[in-house]
């Protein structure tokens, strides 16, 4: 049994110690927002923050977490920089098939929340480990700079 | 798809041309037969509840490409509801109710039909739905109907000062009669349709709350993760569970025709369980060429003549008097789907019968497939259509492979639990049924002016129709109408012109349509080897386009608003020293739909391509949700850069060698240029978006390299070798 803090409340999690992130918060906490797509940390659907910081699910071990704060994407709202960021998506109507886009809010909220005014380059550095099949990218990188309006 | 479009689109106009099609549900008013307040259901598409709520019934799979949304926004136009009260649910798979009206009886989404065979359909449903809310208002208030006015979901009668929701009038409307006939909106009247109907997906896709197939969790659930074997048509011989079984979680494990499954309580056990089997491969009827052995096989296939998929004049008698002779031959890889979401699914047996869900494509084909598997009859397979975390034609697959695989679980472990097969990236990558590869080779027969003569087009590659149930209709004489499609209806006039098919059956990839299927190969070479006819004869490459499409309006719309809005004939800023730039077009029809686009490049000095701009000019007649035809674009643009400039999936010894994004790589964000859209207005109905942006890319690019480099590539991906300085 693993103890864990996700957004903000402590969990339990009935899974081996080598069991990676994702699949704890996935099939033991029900928490599917954040998805699975690579299980490699090549494609960044899985990510979500690890004491504010983004963290690759799929290859991190649940052990790892163990007694550190865990945020996903079903609580991203609960930060002014999460808001602002799920709410310019909305507003650009980023998504299309949305199978990434935990990930890639996640990774956002993530730069906005170390670099409120990113530059384009900002944005490819701290994105390009997200793929989007769908190559939303146009708009990801629009609604990052809508949300940095918005914080500013 | 194209062809099942047009077999059956002439009985979708008969239908919908005098705008009194009868709806397909006899019976037709249905109150809602549960005890709670009465719901109003006017057709299969439209339920509206007494809590207000517009419910539309989605007969088609929403895998990114906005269909949800649109089909949503044509019946809340016509039904002038508020688009906050409308919501949009899946259809179950029933084909009497549900059919593609493109595809003839059968249920389905694909070929860019969704909102064209749906425009009829849904208009007509939610006029219907207005007039019986109006016809019951009137009762109800005692007034004509005439002076009754609906605007957001309120129907109004002026002169007594009367309103009422929709929610207060479902009751009484759910009893009215279905009128014969319906008077649709005249489209200066759109307030919905040709505006910004924001989509209806975004809240639940940016909060985690979107139900993907594989976000399920049904009570008893198990999760199966199978070996496969590592060549197309290999058996297993023997394999040793004993250590998948020591595995924690682990509840069974099964031989199936797809290899050996693990079932287990989760996701992870399952893995690990499948990662612990020991496997003993028969590859004895296994396929075991590489994808080198295949193109060296279709080269020699290339040199000979084909079946004739269309000819025109006499192609060899003007060749034989040709002032000059140019030719090409192109290369296309396999190319894997990659959804994000690998290809997954839920079924369980019940006590008559199949319950499925999944981000479900191509419900009439997967039941059969599934019933036949049980000998059920097709309606006993109940399937749950969730939203598709991508899909890019993969759900729709003809032989419903891993439905199939899952079904077979189902039944080899007897389990009546629900049992959800999941593919790992790599089970998914290597599970075939990928865009075929393909060896063209183009020759133009030109006089002494560079004028085209006389253009031949031999195509080599895998049929994707053959063996399926499509195959009846969409093999004719030999030729798989997808492997000739954007060759076949060349729209340049040509007066020789022989475009020749050789379909091989001897190579056991399976194969299946990629986003915009063959277009994805003819509209590179076509539009590749024209630049360089244009190069021959000294010509603009815009200017002898336009010469050659007199007979095709359309195509030289979108061209010249290409043209226009990329500044076609005006400078290029150079780039840093040692960099070379340059600007290339392509035009290209699929799926009725009409787009131009233009590239402006960069090629470094150690040959690598940077595509900057990319200008599309789209007619895909009258848009219904422009904004979605933007958004549509610029990721078909993202989509055909990743197969230009990475994408290739190659077999050694019949072993696929690409296995996760690390060598099969879409294109990233820093890798994705600037992308801007220009619709062409139209009163033409609408035709599809979520494939034609595709195409014009890779040959607006390469064109674009020519420019730059003076170099034509003829394989894809890009080889930044061929470009250095």
């Amino acid at each position: 049994m693993i103890q864990l803090t996700v957004n903000g409340k402590p969990r339990k999690a009935d899974v081996d110690p080598d069991t990676p992130l994702l699949w704890a918060l996935r099939d033991s906490l029900l928490l599917t927002g954040t998805k699975y797509s690579c299980g490699s940390g090549l494609c960044g659907a899985c990510t979500v923050h690890v004491d504010g910081q983004p963290v690759r699910s799929c290859i991190t071990p649940v052990s790892a977490v163990a007694g550190k704060k865990v945020t996903t994407i079903e609580a991203v709202d609960g930060s002014r920089v999460g808001k602002a960021v799920q709410e310019a998506w909305r507003k650009l109507d980023v998504v299309q098939c949305g199978y990434c886009q935990s990930g890639q809010i996640m990774s956002a909220v993530g730069l906005l929340s170390k670099n409120r005014r990113p530059s384009d380059a900002d944005i490819d550095a701290a994105m390009a480990g997200n793929l989007c099949r769908c190559a939303t990218y146009v708009r990801i990188r629009a609604a990052i700079h809508e949300a940095a309006k918005a914080l500013a | 798809m194209t062809t099942i479009q047009n077999l059956s689109r002439r009985g979708f106009l008969q239908g919908t041309a005098g705008l009194t099609l009868g709806l397909a549900l006899p019976g037709v008013s249905l109150a809602a037969k549960t005890g709670a307040a009465a719901s109003f259901e006017p057709t299969p598409f439209l339920r509206i509840g007494a809590d207000n709520t517009v419910t539309v019934i989605s007969k088609h799979l929403e895998m990114g490409q906005g269909t949800y949304t649109g089909l949503a926004t044509i019946v809340a136009e016509e039904l002038d509801a508020a688009w906050a009260q409308v919501k949009v649910e899946g259809a179950p798979a029933d084909a009497k109710r549900y059919n593609n009206l493109f595809f003839g009886g059968a249920q389905g989404t694909g070929g860019s039909t969704a909102m064209a065979n749906s425009w009829g359909q849904m208009r007509q449903t939610g006029a219907t739905a207005r007039a019986m809310l109006v016809s019951a208002a009137a009762k109800r208030w005692k007034v004509p109907a005439a002076e009754i006015t609906v605007a957001e979901g309120v129907l109004h009668h002026a002169a007594s000062g009367r309103k009422a929701t929709f929610g207060e009038l479902a009751e009484a409307a759910s009893l009215e009669a279905v009128p014969t006939s319906v008077t649709l909106k005249d489209p200066k009247d759109f307030r919905l349709i040709g505006k910004r109907a924001p989509r209806k997906d975004s809240a639940a896709k940016t909060d985690g709350s979107a139900q993907f197939t594989q976000d399920l969790h049904l009570p008893g659930m198990l999760v199966a993760v199978v070996a496969h074997p590592p060549r197309f048509g290999g058996k297993v011989k023997a394999f040793d569970a004993s250590k998948a079984k020591a595995v924690k979680g682990v509840v069974d494990v099964v031989a199936v025709p797809a290899g050996v499954a693990v079932l287990a309580r989760d996701t992870w056990s399952a893995r690990k369980g499948r990662d612990a089997l020991t496997v003993e491969w028969d590859d004895s009827a296994a396929f075991k060429l590489g994808s080198d052995e295949i193109l060296a096989r279709y080269r020699e296939l290339a040199a000979q003549p084909g079946l004739v998929a269309r000819s025109e004049g006499d192609t060899a008698g003007a060749f034989a008097g040709a002032a000059k002779v140019v030719s090409a031959s192109y290369d296309f890889p396999y190319l894997a789907h990659a959804a994000m979401e690998p290809m997954n699914c839920v079924v369980q047996r019940t006590d008559d019968g199949l319950e499925v869900w999944n981000g479900e494509q191509f419900q009439t084909v997967d039941q059969a497939t599934l019933a036949a598997m049980f000998g059920l009859p097709p309606e006993k397979v109940k399937i749950h259509m969730l939203y598709a975390g991508g899909s890019f034609g993969r759900r729709a697959c003809t032989q419903s492979d891993y439905l199939r695989e899952a079904a077979s679980i189902v039944k080899a472990s007897g389990t009546r639990a629900p049992v959800k097969l999941v593919w790992m990236r790599e089970d998914d990558m290597k599970a075939g049924y990928y865009r075929p590869l393909f060896h063209h080779r183009i020759e133009a027969a030109l006089d002494a002016d560079g004028s085209i003569r006389a253009w031949r087009h031999r195509l080599v590659g895998q049929s994707i129709i053959a063996g399926s149930a499509f195959e009846p209709v969409m093999v004719k004489n030999g030729i798989d109408a997808v492997s000739v499609e954007g060759a076949a209806n060349l729209p340049y006039a040509i007066p020789n012109l022989q475009v020749e098919l050789h379909t091989p059956t001897d190579i056991k990839v399976p194969v299946l349509w990629w986003r915009s299927v063959g277009s994805t190969h003819t509209a590179y070479s076509t539009e590749t080897f024209l630049d360089r006819l244009a190069a021959e004869a000294g010509q603009d490459p815009v200017a002898m386009r336009l010469k050659l499409l007199g007979k095709h309006p359309r195509h030289a719309a979108v061209l010249k608003l290409a043209a226009d809005k990329a500044g076609w004939g005006t400078p290029l800023a150079a780039g840093k020293p040692g960099e070379r730039r340059g600007r290339g077009v392509a035009v290209h029809e699929s799926f009725h739909s009409f787009v131009a686009q233009v590239a402006e490049v960069t090629v470094a000095a150690d040959g690598s391509v940077k595509v900057d701009r990319i200008v599309s000019a789209v007619d895909c007649g009258l848009a219904i949700n422009p904004d979605n035809v933007r958004a549509q674009v610029e990721g078909s643009v993202g989509f055909a850069l990743s197969a230009a400039l990475h994408g290739e999936i190659t077999l050694k010894d019949g072993v696929v060698e690409q296995g996760n994004f690390g060598d099969y790589a879409p294109i990233r964000i820093n890798e994705m240029p600037k992308v801007e859209v220009h619709i062409v207005q139209s009163a033409e109905n609408p035709t599809g978006i979520g494939e034609p942006g595709v195409p014009p890319v890779a040959p607006a690019v390469a064109n674009a390299i020519a420019a730059a480099t003076g170099k034509w590539l003829t394989r894809l991906p890009f080889q930044a070798a061929a470009l250095k300085a």
